[in-house]
């Protein structure tokens, strides 16, 4: 392999480190193109032909804006919705010309600048961003003058008690900071559900007998206590209250044939011949869930797609879920309804802080 | 009554009055079913031949995948290629066979809607077989899933209930405007605009493919209907907001506003900038 030996190669004789060294200009500048002129810079008649041009743009736009407001008193809004491809003629016609007057303004801008407006090429220099040495010693000399007369380092009792009041001055920050509390405590560690308490149909309220419920069968549900009333006659729950109880306590109940379920252990009997029920609250930041796979038996999160196998004890199979869904143990009270065994044995929805 | 009274409880005494009344009781509960029980206890000639018919239809059209008994064929890795039919009843056959899904053109994840071939007569009819075969839920009347049924006064409240449900129970895969949506692996929520009532009344009753079932007993007749009621007034909304891009939210919305409005602005600044008209053609670079 030869070839002939280049400038720069080892074994070029030339080579050396002055050669080396970075030229001034390595390839000279090419300086900027000649300027052309364009047909309106040169004919008078072009020119006259951009500038109707021009105008012919500015008054569209004006007749767009014309006929906006004829549009608008002619089609009345909400009533001729089968007009102009099934979106009424209102809609249609106040955005078409509402659009074209403004579209019809910037095109006459832009035929305006680039036919008739000078195009000559301009060159600037850049300039280094420091200010000049004489500037910045003056400055400097400045400021050491302003040292010097307030006297700082020669009064260490103002300048130590300025430290100590600036010092303070973060207490009342560190303390209002007190107002983000108080910490959530135990409460996002339980529900609603207590032992006994009747699983029921979400909005309806209807209570739930095994018999009624299909293999395959979803049912968004709720813990009865939302749909029952006090003494006086009062919601127990109500408002934001009830919406906060809801938020934490809203369930999903399933029914998967027996042979496909695949219980873990100490999870025996907390389903009734497949019935199951876990959480509808999402583990990952907490999304109502009721998308399920009837025939996979899989639960998906709509949020970010975590997936949850409802005959494995809720066990994450895809997504950014940490936790498997959390599972409400269930069985049959004397008039044959679905209750809760007891609340969920762990917190619902996504982790948090002290949840470690 | 005293005499009767009298020779019960003489009765009783004997040693064989337990099995008398138990066997006495079992003559009037079977006779009470064969009278009350319908069409396959009244057994009439013209019902039977109707599941006869329905059987020859089920033969050519169905038993390829279903097995010739509705009994299911289950491949060699131990799937399914069709699931067996005993207890999934007429509303099913109904569902599947007049929105054009069933017969199946090819096994997949979703068994796509298409044109349905069969008249009523023969829907009918196979769902007659089909329910035949094990019992399972029956076509519902028409009064159970039309919501023009719903009286006047009643239907606004009925909507706004059957929104409730719907959204409870129905968006999380058919869309909060009921338009359809993705499921994993190719699968789908079809969109429920234009679908015939008996068949979103159907589909809930039987749970066709990956769709959960929502039975009777959870999700009431008079709910269904008041979903259904929600459904066509919201298909009979209009649309005020021009394209719909779908109805699919930020999804649609943000892939037409990033890629196609974006994208023609682009396009217009690089077509403005890259027309220039000079003088001289060619004297530039």
């Amino acid at each position: 392999m030869t070839h002939p030996a280049l400038p720069g190669d080892p074994g070029d004789p030339n080579t050396s480190h002055d050669a080396l060294a970075v030229a001034e200009e390595p390839i000279p500048n090419p300086g900027m193109d000649e300027h052309q002129p364009r047909p309106t810079d040169i004919d008078p008649e072009a020119e006259r032909r951009a500038e109707r041009q021009v105008a012919t743009f500015f008054a569209l736009s004006g007749v767009s804006a014309v006929l906006f407001v004829v549009c608008y008193f002619l089609f009345s809004i909400g009533e001729d919705t089968d007009l102009l491809g099934g979106y009424g003629a209102s809609n249609v016609t106040l955005g078409l010309f509402l659009g074209l007057a403004l579209l019809f303004i910037g095109v006459g801008a832009i035929q305006w600048s680039r036919k008739l407006m000078s195009d000559v090429e301009i060159s600037e220099q850049r300039h280094p961003a420091a200010s000049p040495p004489e500037d910045r010693e003056a400055a400097l000399t400045a400021f050491s003058a302003g040292v010097d007369d307030s006297g700082i380092a020669r009064r260490p009792l103002i300048r130590n008690s300025l430290i100590g009041s600036l010092a303070l001055l973060g207490l009342p920050v560190v303390v209002l900071l007190r107002d983000l509390g108080p910490l959530p405590g135990s409460k996002l560690a339980s529900t609603v559900w207590t032992t006994g308490m009747r699983l029921v149909n979400d909005i309806a309220g209807t209570p739930i007998k095994p018999s009624e419920i299909q293999i395959g069968q979803l049912i968004n549900g709720e813990p009865a206590v939302f749909y029952e009333e006090n003494e006086e006659g009062e919601p127990i729950f109500e408002g934001v209250e009830l919406l906060q109880a809801k938020a934490k306590a809203a369930i999903i109940i399933v029914r998967i044939e027996p042979e496909d379920i695949t219980p873990s252990s100490g999870r025996e009997n907390w389903g009734i011949d497949g019935i199951l029920c876990y959480s509808k609250i999402c583990t990952h930041v907490g999304c109502p869930i009721s998308l399920y796979e009837q025939q996979t038996h899989l639960m998906l999160c709509p949020c970010h797609q975590s997936t949850f196998d409802l005959a494995d004890s809720g066990k994450v199979i895809f997504g950014p879920a940490a936790r498997s869904l959390p599972q409400l143990p269930i069985m049959i009270d004397d008039e044959g309804y679905l209750v809760a065994q007891s609340d969920f044995t762990e917190p619902v929805g996504p982790s948090y802080w002290e949840r470690g | 009554m005293r005499l009767l009274t009298d020779r019960l409880s003489r009765k009783r005494r004997s040693r064989y009055a337990g099995v008398v009344v138990m066997l006495l009781g079992l003559l009037v509960t079977g006779g009470a079913y064969t009278v009350l029980s319908p069409a396959q206890a009244s057994d009439s000639a013209s019902a039977q031949s109707t599941v006869d018919e329905g059987r020859a239809l089920f033969l050519v059209g169905c038993a390829s995948c279903h097995g010739r008994n509705g009994e299911g064929i289950t491949t060699q890795n131990g799937t399914q290629y069709g699931p067996p039919l005993a207890g999934v009843g007429a509303a099913a056959v109904d569902f599947q066979v007049s929105t054009g899904r069933m017969p199946a053109a090819r096994p997949g994840v979703q068994v796509p809607v298409k044109e349905n071939i069969y008249s009523e007569a023969e829907i009918s009819q196979l769902a007659a077989f089909v329910a035949s075969l094990g019992a399972g839920p029956a076509i519902p009347p028409e009064e159970a899933y039309n919501p023009d049924a719903i009286p006047a006064d009643e239907r606004t409240e009925a909507i706004v209930r059957g929104g409730q449900f719907f959204r409870t129970n129905c968006t999380a895969c058919h869309n909060f405007a009921g338009t359809g949506g993705a499921l994993p692996q190719g699968k789908y929520a079809p969109s429920l605009m234009g679908v015939e009532p008996v068949h979103i009344y159907e589909a809930m009753l039987t749970g066709p493919q990956q769709m959960p079932v929502f039975s009777d007993g959870v999700v009431r007749p008079e709910e269904k209907r008041d979903i259904i009621a929600y459904l066509k007034s919201v298909e009979e909304n209009p649309n005020y907001g021009g394209a719909t891009l779908g109805s699919l939210g930020p999804v649609s919305e943000g892939l037409y506003a990033w890629l196609v409005g974006i994208g023609a602005c682009v396009g217009f600044c690089v077509w403005i900038a890259s027309h220039s008209t000079r003088a001289k053609k060619g004297a530039q670079g």
